[in-house]
């Protein structure tokens, strides 16, 4: 299924890039489990979205745990934790 | 209720005259957050923002009695003494406004996707989010029931 994957802020500067459209394949279905298909690619992924980094994410724009599940069409996005206000 | 995330400034005056017109409205309770000495760039990640902003306001008046609310958050390049956020809250009476106004800015700061990166002369630094913050969220959250 393809899915379209957003990055802001230091994880965006991290990985060189804000976003992309993904084709995943079959059991890649959670947030926790893209994160981990995406750190595989190695290099600047793995450092930033190894385990131990805290990374927040959002599907369909709302703020999610990391074993919220995904479907073909969403978008889901992967940030540091938020300083705003 | 008025939501805005945006670019410009805003008349924190103008902002807070505008609730005072709600039949019934006793008290408005307002807070502005503003940048400390340094530069400071905002990123937020439009169309949620917004959406968290509007969810936070709306469990503001699940728990007190809000008459209207405003909510304006900036982004983009800020400089030292800038406004960042508004928050006004219009109520019957002064405990429900000062309540609600500190619930929506204790989510606000653990909830609503924003960003800042400071720039300082050593260089550019995204700012890391405070435990302080999420404790100050968490206190909100009704106390865990006691298992019987």
């Amino acid at each position: 299924m393809k899915v379209k994957v957003l990055f802001f802020a230091s994880l965006r500067e991290q990985l060189g890039t804000a976003g992309e459209e993904i084709e995943l394949p079959v059991g890649v279905a959670t947030v926790a489990a893209l994160r981990g298909h995406l750190a595989r690619r190695g290099g600047p992924w793995e450092g930033a979205l190894a385990e131990k980094k805290n990374v927040r994410a959002a599907v369909n724009q709302d703020m999610v745990k990391p074993g919220a599940p995904i479907r073909a069409g969403d978008e889901i996005a992967f940030f540091p934790p938020v300083t705003g206000g | 209720m008025k939501i805005s995330v945006q670019r410009e400034d805003f008349d924190h005056g103008l902002e807070v005259r505008n609730l005072y017109k709600h039949a019934g409205a006793g008290a408005v309770a307002s807070f502005v957050g503003i940048v400390r000495d340094v530069r400071m760039t905002l990123e937020h990640y439009p169309g949620m923002t917004e959406n968290a902003l509007r969810k936070i306001a709306e469990q503001a008046a699940t728990r007190w009695k809000v008459m209207d609310c405003t909510v304006i958050h900036r982004y983009g390049e800020l400089a030292p003494h800038d406004q960042i956020v508004l928050v006004a809250v219009a109520s019957a009476h002064r405990g429900d406004a000062f309540a609600a106004c500190e619930f929506i800015m204790d989510y606000l700061k653990t909830q609503a996707p924003f960003w800042k990166k400071e720039h300082r002369a050593e260089g550019a630094a995204w700012v890391e989010a405070r435990a302080s913050d999420d404790d100050a969220a968490g206190r909100w959250e009704p106390p865990a029931r006691k298992a019987s």
